[in-house]
């Protein structure tokens, strides 16, 4: 069985301060959400509301269509792993994950039964009587999810579950997590700060920032067509250019960034606050999507000089300077991309590349 | 390196002085339960006898005492641990504000001087007795409820400051994840944060326990007419000293080393290196398992009881007083030939010996009997320097 959930409106404040600004929002059944946003923006505490620990200040929480106000965290179908796992470090391994049930009033026998099919779940079958203590993190990890599957939630919610492992086991367990999610079908709610997890794991993101949710969309929308600056910002790098609108007829807009000719950029009417002419805007441009000019009567073409170069294997990141404004650019490394370090480079965009959004909060490097 | 320098042997002499300040007094204290003379000291030595041990067995005021100290402890301890956990727990919930004054209240007793506390428990009781006009026989006026009552209001303090060292150790999010998988509050609390504080709520029950047993202070009001192993033993002090005040230290030092030791075997039978030992030695891991321990201990000391019921020195104090009388009768009839004309009430004092014999009398021909303050006491006792 799995449920939907829906936030409708919730605010969070702790005495003067707003941890949850006016959130709104609707996860499938079985989908893979994921919360996307720089630490204390409050994504742990949006999480507390869905699993009931943290009652809002006002809004509903539904769950399955019902409203969960004054249902408490025992009484909910969801299942929290906690930011840091929370395990009884008093209980052996095997009676850690078989605790939703003893809880439950299971027997004994039923218990360890199903611990063990559930340790095999998680590939750690005969190692039930070991204590917490002697096993690894990413064991610990694996551990957790097991005692949150005991629980058979509808909903899963994990809080930064793999932000203590190494890159390695990280990125081994985010292929497992997406496979067990597959296999017992739940929804999935994940919590991170990373967000090659969130764009690898997930069926949509949302990116929150200050307690707002800033947009909800898969990775794809996410990174290709950010709402807001701060989406643009935080996600993956980019290059911001501070500029004015010039014209804007809903197809393309003319830009003004203050590097020679204006620029022209598809408009982005589905996603955020139109542009008016006069208005000020900021112009993002992808460090991938910026080209080294070919020829010299392609569109959005500016000067720029040679700064620094960072030699990655197969890519090349290169820092150049534009009237004062320093660009990222990444290049593959496939030999014709050359750049003369003392002459001035014609650089130039695809009009689809750049976006341009209303100015507003960037996220810090 | 033969010779140390002056400086490397102070730590040693230190510790030396250190020990012997700590333990001299214990050691001293046991050596006079076996010494027959009638007041505790180490000399002159007399007889070595175990009578002191019976002498205190046939004691009722004392046993009942004890009785009745042991009933208080546990009742103490039955009141005094759910209240200092229930302290501690809220005190780790609220917020920073509350929490101080909180803390400042819950301490309160700690501070304030076991008298006003015995004093106060006993005004207060009255008062609230005499409100709902209850008889006199009712626990408003009972030794033993009074004294629970005024021990519990510092007890639980001193076992909430225990518990609070140890909650701060706690995870609280351990509590919520037990909430998540479904457990009630009740079972997350019972076996989640339960199992946390149980090495704290052992030792708060043994310090309740024996703060309580050896509490006067506050006793002292709220026992009213009853009395318990400490009001019995002051009033002791006040009214004649003898060696039974020693066989009771003798036989709380050995049920505290007997506890101690079997402690100590469990907590090093437990560790990991021992657990490698004794892996492939049977024997070696039965004989230093904290079980077999405590059965040897318990053997030794049944041995020792026996053999405290079965030692007759009779022979040995008969000849320490025949010498004594022999000796008074010496002096006295040099005393006679000093003064041959009052030689009246001479002849009386070597009848008290055999008549006053159980009371120890006989050694001291003092009319203060075994007073300490008899200035034969004194006499003996000032060149040992006790
Ligand atoms: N109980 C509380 N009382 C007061 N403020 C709180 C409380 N819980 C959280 N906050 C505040 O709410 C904000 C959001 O906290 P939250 O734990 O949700 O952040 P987060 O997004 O999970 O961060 P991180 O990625 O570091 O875990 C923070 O500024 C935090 O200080
Ligand atoms: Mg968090």
């Amino acid at each position: 069985m799995t449920k939907e959930i829906s936030l409708e409106h919730v605010w969070v404040e702790f005495g003067e301060f707003t941890a949850v600004h006016k959130a709104n929002l609707n996860i499938a059944g079985g989908e893979f959400f994921s919360f996307l946003g720089p630490s204390g923006c409050g994504k742990t505490t949006l999480l507390r509301c869905i699993s009931g620990f943290q009652e809002p200040t006002r809004g509903k929480v539904k769950i399955g269509g019902e409203d969960m106000r004054g249902v408490g965290p025992n009484k909910r179908p969801t299942a929290l792993i906690f930011q840091n796992l929370a395990l009884f470090p008093l209980r052996s391994i095997a009676d850690n994950i078989a605790f939703p049930l003893e809880v439950r009033g299971v027997d004994k026998k039923t218990r360890r039964k199903r611990a063990d099919e559930l340790l095999e779940l998680i590939a750690l079958s005969g190692q039930g009587d070991k204590k917490v203590s002697e096993l690894s993190g990413g064991q610990k990890q694996r551990v957790a999810i097991a005692r949150a599957l005991a629980v058979e939630p509808d909903i899963l919610l994990l809080d930064e579950p793999l932000s203590a492992l190494d890159l390695k086991l990280r990125q081994h367990m985010r292929t497992e997590l997406r496979a067990i999610q597959k296999q017992v079908g739940l929804t999935f709610i994940y919590i991170t700060h990373d967000q090659g997890e969130a764009l690898t794991m997930s069926d949509r993101i949302a990116v929150m920032n200050k307690g707002k949710i800033e947009q909800i969309g898969d990775g794809k929308a996410i990174y290709d067509h950010p709402t807001t600056s701060f989406v643009a910002s935080f996600v993956g790098e980019n290059n911001v250019l501070e500029g004015t609108v010039l014209s804007n007829d809903g197809q393309k807009m003319q830009i003004d960034a203050g590097l020679g000719t204006p620029f022209t950029v598809e408009s982005h009417p589905a996603g955020g606050p139109a542009l008016a002419p006069g208005d000020d805007c900021h112009l993002f441009v992808r460090p991938e999507a910026l080209r080294i000019s070919k020829d010299e009567s392609s569109i959005n073409q500016f000067e720029s000089n040679f700064v620094t170069e960072e030699f990655e294997g197969n890519m090349r990141h290169i820092v150049m300077n534009a009237n004062g404004k320093d660009l990222k650019l990444s290049l593959i490394n496939d030999g014709t991309n050359a750049i003369d370090a003392n002459a001035p480079v014609k650089l130039d965009f695809a009009p689809e590349m750049g976006i341009a959004l209303k100015p507003g909060e960037l996220a810090s490097a | 390196m033969k010779m140390k320098s002056p400086t490397a042997m102070i730590p040693g002499l230190y510790l030396t002085l250190f020990f012997a300040y700590l333990f001299g007094p214990l050691i001293i204290m046991v050596i006079t339960a076996f010494n027959s003379s009638s007041f505790p000291r180490v000399s002159p030595w007399e007889c070595f006898t175990t009578d002191w041990f019976g002498k205190l067995a046939a004691d009722d005021k004392l046993l009942a005492g004890l009785g009745n100290s042991l009933l208080i402890g546990v009742g103490v301890v039955c009141v005094a641990i759910p209240i200092g956990l229930a302290a501690a727990i809220t005190l780790s919930q609220v917020g920073p504000k509350l929490r101080a004054a909180l803390y400042t209240i819950f301490i309160a007793p700690i501070l304030v001087p076991g008298v006003v506390i015995g004093l106060s428990t006993l005004i207060f009781w009255d008062r609230i007795g005499t409100l709902f006009n209850a008889p006199y026989e009712s626990f408003f006026y009972d030794g033993t409820f009074l004294t629970i009552f005024g021990q519990v209001t510092f007890i639980a303090a001193y076992s909430m400051l225990v518990f609070l060292s140890r909650i701060q150790r706690f995870d609280t999010t351990l509590t919520e994840a037990a909430l998540d998988m479904g457990a009630t509050p009740t079972q997350a609390f019972i076996k989640v944060l339960l199992p946390f504080m149980a090495p704290a709520i052992g030792s708060a029950t043994v310090l309740a326990f024996l703060a309580s047993l050896e509490n006067y202070n506050t006793t002292v009001f709220t026992i009213v007419s009853s009395s318990t192993f400490t009001t019995v033993l002051s009033s002791k002090v006040r009214y004649g000293l003898d060696p039974s005040i020693s066989a009771v230290a003798v036989i709380i030092i050995a049920i505290t080393l007997i506890g101690a030791i079997i402690y100590e075997c469990r907590n090093r039978y437990n560790t990991k290196g021992w657990a490698h030992v004794v892996a492939d030695r049977p024997v070696l891991k039965v004989a230093t398992h904290p079980g077999t321990v405590a059965v040897i201990l318990g053997l030794l000391a049944l041995a020792a009881v026996v053999f405290i019921q079965n030692h007759d020195s009779s022979a040995c104090t008969a000849q320490i007083l025949e010498d004594k009388r022999a000796l008074q009768q010496k002096l006295m009839e040099e005393q006679s030939l000093n003064t041959p004309q009052q030689t009246v009430p001479a002849p009386t004092m070597p009848n008290l010996g055999p008549l006053g014999g159980d009371e120890g009398g006989a050694s001291a021909p003092s009319p203060f009997g075994n007073s300490i303050f008899s200035p034969e006491n004194l006499g003996t006792s000032a060149p040992d320097g006790q």
